[in-house]
């Protein structure tokens, strides 16, 4: 079996996050991780090869850079990386990406892919869905936990107040939530080996994608302007010396909120 | 005539929920409302729709992709110019599979779509605003409580649909287990939150709920509490949560981790308890109270008790 799961690199949610003077993400500004969601699928990724055998690999889209966080599954223990990257790709929206995402899956053939929820940067969390559909592939989202039988991947996502358990044939897409498992830390020997490992770089060239379809020009959408919120009004901050409980709910009563 | 704005409605115990009626008021601004809804319309009609175009629920062989056959079906008949449903899981990736179909573009958790279609979405937590515009069908998930829902009467013509005929390889239910719904409102549309965070301690959600029924409001924890395993995961408030936009969210004993004001920061009215004056949080409350949850909490409950009897 070959199980193939996305990992975007993204901005470090723990520090400053800017936008360039294009409206796209500025890379530059901020600390480069991992998406933190997408471990949990390197997790799931890894836990499905220990059970069946098999073959794992990482996938990513951007900029050079963006193979860090191909080497951070590797070290995990995923077998080998691909970067799709190309000048061509910058700007991309949703769109655009899963357009590149799925033609690198094709090129792969993999009989599984799994990917986190969504991104902390871009939080749109469409992706995953916009490449099962190109892909015309079932989709089961928000697994808790995932079983392979056969040509069979058997889900179980929370609902509101229960699950629900859910079945597709392979090839399938899964997301998988952060309650699925708790991510490994690469072990020393896990590091080392991971830089032997190969990651191939695809340019657009390579998947035959048409440049038009994809980068700023190939995208639906387009960032028209950018504002950032204006700072929040001080409000009132006092002690609890003793009205701080009625002057609390008048407060609340003068802006009838009970 | 005018312009066909397609929106996909939740009915819930035989009425529009809130967050549906919310679209129809914003679609009204952009043409004329034409419905989807699973099983029956209800209301729609009283909020605009011109429309209701309804598909029994057992012509959907699966919740999401079936839906977006449908969804297709109604755009190339009624080709709308914008398509909107409610920011929630199973609408985005309804949502990004439409937008592939249409050869359309997506914007999702949007707070509102202003003339010429520009759809309004705050991203990084609500630090930066784009203006974002979308070449062909514009499919727009909207934030529950991002608009104030008016009431007005459309044609409301009713139509009945059929499953489109599909070869796609299907996702089957095997298995739904429906525990106890809650009595609280939903926590992404909810109009009060209360939430707690480490400060309030482990048996501290009790108070947290006795709050949030005082209020009328949901339930809300931060990472830190859902982590240690105080509260199931499905109440976290944040990035790796849910996104909450209410009237009011008040805070108890949470510090205000940049993950979590992500999930809450464009609340209408912040209310912060804690007893560290240096935690972050405070820069965003509107009222804050330097205290010990524990007795606060209690207090504010007997207060809001005494003023209401």
């Amino acid at each position: 079996m070959k199980i193939l799961v996305c990992v975007k690199q993204v901005p470090d949610s723990w520090s400053e996050r800017q936008l360039t003077a294009e409206h796209t993400l500025d890379r530059g500004a901020a600390d480069r991780v991992i998406n933190d969601l997408d471990t949990y699928a390197v997790e799931a990724a890894l836990q499905l090869q220990e059970t069946h055998g098999g073959q794992t690999i990482a996938l990513s889209m951007g900029p050079e850079l963006a193979e860090d966080a191909i080497r951070k599954a590797l070290q995990m223990g995923i077998d080998e990386g691909v970067l799709v990257t190309d000048a061509a790709l910058a700007g991309s929206d949703a769109i655009a990406t899963s357009l590149a995402l799925t033609k690198a899956i094709e090129k792969v053939a993999p009989d599984l892919v799994i990917m986190g929820v969504e991104s902390t940067d871009a939080k749109m969390s469409v992706v995953p869905a916009m490449v099962a559909e190109r892909l015309g592939w079932p989709m089961l989202t928000l697994a808790t936990s995932v079983v392979i039988e056969g040509v069979n991947a058997t889900i179980t996502r929370q609902t509101a107040a229960g699950h629900d358990v859910v079945t597709a044939d392979l090839p399938a897409v899964v997301s998988v939530v952060e309650k699925f498992n708790e991510p490994r830390y690469p072990s020393f020997k896990g590091i080392t080996s991971a830089k032997k490992k190969t990651v191939d770089h695809w340019g657009i060239a390579d998947l035959g994608i048409d440049a038009a379809t994809v980068g700023t020009g190939g995208s639906a959408t387009t960032v028209a302007a950018a504002v950032a919120r204006p700072a929040r009004s001080a409000g009132v901050i006092i002690e609890d010396d003793g009205t701080a409980v009625a002057a609390l709910v008048d407060f609340l009563a003068q802006r009838r909120l009970i | 005539m005018m312009n066909a704005v397609v929106v996909l409605v939740d009915v819930v115990d035989g009425a529009l929920t809130k967050p549906s009626k919310e679209l129809l008021t914003l679609a009204r601004r952009h043409g004329s409302p034409v419905v989807v809804a699973v099983d029956t319309a209800a209301d729609a009609a009283d909020f605009g729709a011109d429309v209701c175009a309804v598909i029994p629920a057992v012509a959907l062989a699966e919740p999401v992709a079936s839906m977006v056959d449908v969804l297709a079906a109604v755009c190339a008949e009624h080709s709308p110019a914008l398509v909107l449903m409610t920011s929630t899981i199973e609408c985005k990736e309804i949502a990004g599979r439409l937008a592939v179909r249409l050869g359309g573009g997506v914007v999702t958790d949007a707070v509102d779509v202003k003339e010429g279609l520009v759809v309004v979405q705050p991203v990084f937590g609500g630090a930066i605003t784009l203006d974002a515009t979308v070449r062909g069908t514009a499919v727009v998930t909207m934030r529950p409580g991002s608009v104030e829902p008016e009431a007005s009467a459309g044609a409301g013509t009713p139509v009945v649909l059929t499953a489109p005929a599909t070869t796609r390889r299907t996702v089957k239910v095997l298995e739904r287990v429906a525990g106890a719904r809650s009595s609280r409102p939903d926590l992404a549309a909810a109009d009060v939150v209360v939430s707690g965070g480490r400060g309030v301690g482990e048996n501290g959600f009790t108070m947290v709920e006795q709050l949030a029924d005082a209020l009328g409001g949901a339930v809300g924890a931060s990472r830190a509490a859902t982590d240690a395993g105080w509260i199931d995961h499905k109440f976290q408030v944040g990035q790796t949560g849910t996104t909450v936009s209410p009237q009011l969210y008040v805070a108890l004993g949470i510090s205000g981790a940049i993950q979590h004001r992500a999930g809450m920061q464009t609340a209408k009215t912040v209310v912060v308890v804690n007893k560290d004056r240096t935690a972050p949080l405070f820069d965003l409350a509107d009222f804050g109270i330097v205290g010990d949850v524990a007795s606060l909490v209690p207090a504010i409950v007997a207060e809001i008790a005494a003023r209401r009897a």
